[in-house]
């Protein structure tokens, strides 16, 4: 096991996030690549931990903090996409483009 | 040397049921995709000696998924996949935006050299964080507090269909409660 290995996985799983963030429709499926995106930086705050320093918790912090974000970002979500299926029957992204410049 | 094969079992795993989650008909499938991409990650965690984190992501992921689920079936149009669908948009310029990302930051990991430390790993790193964040991170957990203090309010202002602002004016001070139906309590 490498510090690399872990990178690489992190960008994969980064990357995977990414596409899906940016190519569903679907508001709950964003979220899904919100979450793998989190994901990546996860094993990559534990890997900088173990392998760079591994005498600081910094990087547990870090961790932490991404599945915080996770937990927030998932109640948020879901919260938006149930007041905006209640207002306008929506839940597509490209029915909700108000605010498209 | 197990910890090898280990470690890239739960790698491919984890980043192939992550582009499972996009590519399956059911969203309950895609739901639990996720959950296996996560465990799989989490995995990895654990080979790091990051036993408190490692199940502290797969217990929390296993409530959040079984909670999406529960959405996913609200929501969406096809929750059993019973028949094919994809709902993407301009889905050639997000392959390419996230190949061009995994190509630069493939590049930058192994062209940059990384530090590495000589110092020894803590015999307790779960010991080791609670300290950290009961002594000096404190502010980070004050701050993380906050925001799931702030994510309850939001979220139930948010979905909550008619409080009781809707009801009894800004002020609150309308004498009956204005509602769409009349009846119930206090009427």
């Amino acid at each position: 096991m490498t510090l690399q290995a872990f990178l690489l996985l992190g960008a994969a799983l980064f990357s995977v996030g990414l596409y899906g963030a940016l190519s569903q429709q679907s508001i709950v499926m964003i979220m899904m690549g919100l979450e793998l995106m989190a994901n990546a930086v996860i094993v990559a705050g534990a890997a900088f931990w173990y392998f760079a320093s591994p005498d600081r918790p910094d990087g547990q912090v870090v961790v932490l903090v991404a599945v915080t974000l996770m937990a927030v970002d998932m109640a948020i979500g879901f919260a938006v996409v149930t007041a905006i299926f209640r207002r306008r029957d929506v839940d597509l992204t490209d029915s909700a483009a108000d605010l498209k410049g | 040397m197990w910890t090898q094969v280990a470690f890239w079992v739960c790698a491919v795993a984890a980043v192939a049921t992550g582009v499972a989650v996009f590519r399956v008909d059911s969203m309950a499938r895609a739901t639990f995709a996720l959950l296996a991409s996560f465990v799989f990650a989490a995995g990895t965690l654990l080979l790091l000696n990051l036993a408190y984190l490692g199940i502290l992501v797969v217990l929390m992921m296993i409530m959040e998924m079984v909670v999406m689920v529960v959405f996913m079936i609200m929501y969406m149009m096809n929750p059993a996949g019973l028949m094919p669908m994809t709902m993407v948009h301009n889905q050639k310029g997000s392959l390419a935006i996230a190949g061009g990302v995994f190509a630069a930051l493939a590049a930058g990991i192994f062209l940059v050299r990384w530090p590495t430390s000589g110092r020894p790993r803590p015999a307790d790193p779960t010991r080791a964080l609670g300290e950290a964040l009961m002594g000096s991170k404190m502010l980070v957990m004050m701050v993380l507090g906050l925001c799931l203090f702030a994510t309850m309010v939001a979220t139930i202002v948010l979905a909550a269909h008619r409080g009781r602002y809707d009801r009894y004016g800004d002020r609150l001070d309308a004498k009956r409660p204005d509602d769409p139906v009349r009846g119930g309590l206090n009427r």
